[in-house]
C-alpha cells in the first residue's frame, strides 16, 4: 500500500537520522553555474574530492547569451561564473557540456533528452525546477548550495521525508488547452504555498494523455505551488521516450531496468496525505495577471475584485496589481502586449516549438511585438531545423535565438524593459524577474503564439 | 565549525508583506558571485534602493528606528527559487532569526544550513508581534533554542516552536551536515553495494 514516491524514496534511504532528517542516496546530480561555485569552494576548503564524479553532470545555462555563443561572453561576471564551472568540472573530474557543445542547453531540458534522467532515480540540482525530471517517475527536487556541496562530498542529502499528495485530473482536455494551462490552473487553485511540504503525484486521464514533454511541463511547475517536487508514474509513453537515448540503458540492462520501472506506480490501496481532484473540462487556456504564478485565470476571465481576496492577502494583491498596472475586476482579453518569450525549461522543448510553429504558420507576427524564440537546448535547435520549423517561423517573422535560460530570469542580456508587458511561456512572473520593472504574463505556447500574431492577449481558439 | 546559537534577545525588523519571494530577497542579477560573501548588502535590494542606488526612505531597513537581528515576516516567506543566496543575504545582513507563520520549504532548509533560525509561530502570535513592533519599534523578542520558545517581551506571550533534534544539535554545537555525512561514508558504500 505504498505510493510511487514512497517506493523510490524508501529504496534510497541510507539511514534515518535519530530525531532528524533522512540520509538519502542521490543517483544523479546536475550542476549549473549559478548555484554551484560556492559548493565547489566549500569542497576545496575542506580538502575533499567528489565522492562519485560519474554521477554528476555540469552545464552552464543561466548566463549564456542567446547569440554569438561561439564568442566569449561579453559580460565579465557572467563569463567568470561560466568559466568557474568549467574549471570546477575539470578539477573534480566531472562531465561538462559548455556553451556551443552540441549537448549544451538548459539542464532540465538536456537531462531528459540525453537519457540521463531515468525512472526510479533520485535526482537533485541546485535549482527549484529540478521537479521537471519527476515526469519520468523519478524523485527529483531542487536543493540549496550547501546541499549541492553535500552531494558532491557524499552523494547524499539530508532531508525530512515530505508528505505525499495526489492531484488527479479526470477527463480529457479541451482543444487548445496545453500542459502549461493545466499546470497554471492547478497552481491558481492550490495557491503558491498550497503544496508546501508535499511531494505531488499527478494522475488521472488528462495527465496520462500528455506526452512526455507535456508531463515535464506539469512537473516543472510543481514548485510554484510550493511542492518539494512533482512526479508521474512511468508508463509506455515514458519507456518509449527513454528508449535509445544516449545514456539510457541498452540491451540486457534495458530489459532489467524496464522490468523494474514497470513496478513503479502507486499501489491501488496507497494512502496519500492529501488527495485533490480536478476536472479537465474546467480548464481553459490560461494567463496570469499578478506577480506570482498562483495569480492566474482563464484567458476570458476577469481579475478578482478586492472583496474576493482574503484580508491578509489584500496588501500583496494590491501591490501586485499596481506593479502590473491592472485593475481589480478587469478583463485582460484584448490587452496590448509588447514582448513574447517562447522558451525556458517549462516550454522550451521541441513540442512547444512544433505547437507554436503550427499555430503561426501562414500568419505574420504583429510588427509591434518583439518576440524571443529560444530553444531549450542545441538538440531542440537541431530538431527545429530538421523539421523545417525554422522556415515556418522565419516566414512568419520570427527569429530563432541560441539556447539557454534567456528571458526566463534575464541573467543574460535578454531583459524585458521596465513597464513593458511580456507574454512568457516561462514559469515565474515575480516582480522584475524578466528584467527590472518588466511585467510578465505567464501562458502556454499557444496563448503566446496568439499574442505574437495579434499584439494582444488573445484566446488561441479565436484565431482561424 | 560554524557559529553556535543558544538564546537571543533582540529588537525586530518588521516586514508584514505575505509571499515575499526569493527574487525580492535577492534579485537574480546579484547571483553572479562565486563566493558566499557580500550578499547582505543587496538584501531586498529593489525595495531598499532606487535605481540610482539611493536608499528608499520608506522601506523598513532604511528607517533608523528599526534595528536588530530578528526579521519578522508575513506568511509564506521565501517562496520561489531554491537559491541559497536568499539565505546568505538574510544571514549576511546580520539576521540570526526569521519569524513568520509559514516558510517556503527550501528557504527554511537553506536558512538552517546558514545558521539562521526560522521560527514558525501561530498567525495570532505573528499579528500581535507586528502590533507590538508597530506601537514600539524597540519592542523585544527572545528566542531560546534550547527550550524551543519564542517570547514577545511586550505582551509576555510565549510560544513553543518546532525544530528537529538533529538540526537543533547542529546549531547548538556549531556542527554541520557535511561533518555528519563524512562520518557516515561506510553506510553510503554499503547502500551502493546493496543496490548495484
Ligand atoms: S529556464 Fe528559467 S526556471 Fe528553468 S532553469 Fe533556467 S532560469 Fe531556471
Amino acid at each position: 500500500m505504498r505510493t510511487l514516491f514512497d517506493k523510490i524514496w524508501d529504496r534510497h534511504v541510507v539511514q534515518k537520522v535519530n530525531d532528524g532528517p533522512t540520509q538519502l542516496y542521490i543517483d544523479r546530480l546536475y550542476c549549473h553555474e549559478v548555484t554551484s561555485p560556492q559548493a565547489f569552494a566549500g569542497l576545496r576548503e575542506r580538502g575533499l574530492q567528489c565522492f562519485r564524479p560519474k554521477q554528476i553532470y555540469c552545464m552552464p545555462d543561466h548566463n549564456t547569451p542567446t547569440h554569438d555563443q561561439d564568442k566569449p561572453i561579453e559580460e565579465p561576471i557572467s563569463r567568470k561564473q561560466v568559466a568557474t564551472l568549467e574549471q570546477n568540472a575539470k578539477d573534480f573530474g566531472l562531465s561538462y557540456y559548455g556553451m556551443m557543445n552540441p549537448k549544451n542547453g538548459i539542464i532540465h531540458v538536456v537531462g531528459p533528452e540525453l537519457g540521463l534522467t531515468l525512472p526510479g532515480y533520485t535526482i537533485v540540482c541546485g535549482d527549484s525546477h529540478t521537479s521537471t525530471h519527476g515526469a519520468f517517475g523519478a524523485v527529483a527536487f531542487g536543493i540549496g548550495t550547501s546541499e549541492v556541496e553535500m552531494v558532491l562530498a557524499s552523494q547524499c542529502v539530508l532531508q525530512p521525508k515530505p508528505k505525499t499528495m495526489r492531484i488527479t485530473i479526470n477527463g480529457k482536455l479541451k482543444p487548445m488547452v496545453t500542459a502549461k494551462d493545466v499546470a497554471l490552473y492547478i497552481i491558481s487553485k492550490m495557491t503558491t504555498g498550497g503544496a508546501t511540504g508535499y511531494f505531488v503525484e499527478y494522475a488521472g486521464e488528462a495527465i496520462r494523455g500528455l506526452s512526455m514533454e507535456g508531463r515535464m511541463t506539469v512537473c516543472n511547475l510543481s514548485i510554484e505551488m510550493g511542492a518539494r517536487g512533482g512526479m508521474i508514474a512511468p508508463d509506455e509513453t515514458t519507456f518509449e521516450y527513454v528508449k535509445g537515448r544516449e545514456f539510457a540503458p541498452k540491451g540486457e540492462a534495458w530489459d532489467k531496468a524496464l522490468a523494474y520501472w514497470k513496478t513503479l506506480k502507486s499501489d491501488d490501496d496507497a494512502i496519500f496525505d492529501k488527495e485533490i481532484k480536478f476536472e479537465a473540462k474546467d480548464i481553459d487556456p490560461r494567463i496570469t495577471y499578478g506577480t506570482n504564478p498562483g495569480m492566474g485565470m482563464g484567458i476570458e476571465d476577469a481579475i478578482p475584485t478586492i472583496d474576493q481576496i482574503s484580508e491578509s492577502g489584500k496588501i500583496s494583491f494590491q501591490k501586485s496589481l499596481e506593479y502590473m498596472d491592472f485593475k481589480p475586476g478587469e478583463k485582460l482579453i484584448g490587452h496590448k502586449i509588447d514582448y513574447v518569450f517562447l522558451g525556458s525549461c517549462t516550454n522550451g522543448r521541441i513540442e512547444d516549438f512544433r505547437a507554436f510553429a503550427k499555430f503561426v504558420e501562414g500568419k505574420k507576427k504583429c510588427p509591434e511585438v518583439t518576440a524571443w524564440i529560444v530553444p531549450g537546448s542545441w538538440k531542440v535547435d537541431r530538431q527545429i531545423r530538421e523539421e523545417g520549423l525554422d522556415k515556418v517561423l522565419e516566414a512568419a517573422g520570427f527569429e530563432i535565438r541560441q539556447p539557454g535560460c534567456s528571458a526566463c530570469l534575464a541573467m543574460n542580456d535578454d531583459k524585458i524593459p521596465a513597464g513593458k508587458y511580456a507574454v512568457s511561456t516561462s514559469n515565474r512572473n515575480f516582480q522584475g524577474r524578466q528584467g527590472p520593472g518588466s511585467r510578465t504574463i505567464l501562458a502556454g505556447p499557444l496563448v503566446a503564439a496568439a499574442a505574437a500574431i495579434t499584439g494582444k492577449i488573445t484566446n488561441p481558439a479565436d484565431i482561424k | 565549525m560554524k557559529e553556535k546559537f543558544k538564546t537571543l534577545t533582540s529588537q525586530c525588523i518588521p516586514l508584514p508583506m505575505e509571499n515575499v519571494d526569493t527574487d525580492q530577497i535577492i534579485p537574480a542579477r546579484f547571483l553572479k558571485a562565486t563566493s558566499r560573501q557580500g550578499f547582505g548588502d543587496n538584501l531586498f535590494r529593489d525595495w531598499r534602493f532606487d535605481k540610482n542606488g539611493k536608499p528608499i526612505e520608506s522601506f523598513v531597513l532604511n528607517k533608523p528606528e528599526y534595528s536588530g537581528s530578528i526579521l519578522v515576516a508575513g506568511k509564506n516567506f521565501g517562496s520561489g527559487s531554491s537559491r541559497e543566496h536568499a539565505a546568505w543575504a538574510v544571514a549576511g545582513y546580520g539576521f540570526k532569526v526569521v519569524v513568520s507563520s509559514f516558510f517556503a520549504d527550501i528557504f527554511k532548509n537553506n536558512a538552517l544550513n546558514n545558521c539562521v533560525l526560522p521560527v514558525v509561530v501561530s498567525d495570532g502570535f505573528l499579528a500581535n508581534l507586528f502590533k507590538s513592533i508597530k506601537e514600539n519599534p524597540k519592542a523585544l523578542v527572545t528566542v531560546n533554542l534550547e527550550q524551543q520558545t519564542i517570547k514577545n517581551e511586550t505582551t509576555g506571550e510565549t510560544e513553543k516552536f518546532e525544530i528537529n533534534g538533529y538540526k537543533k544539535n547542529c546549531l547548538l554545537n556549531g556542527f554541520d551536515d557535511i561533518d555528519f555525512l563524512l562520518e557516515n561514508k561506510d553506510k553510503i558504500v554499503a547502500w551502493e553495494e546493496a543496490h548495484k
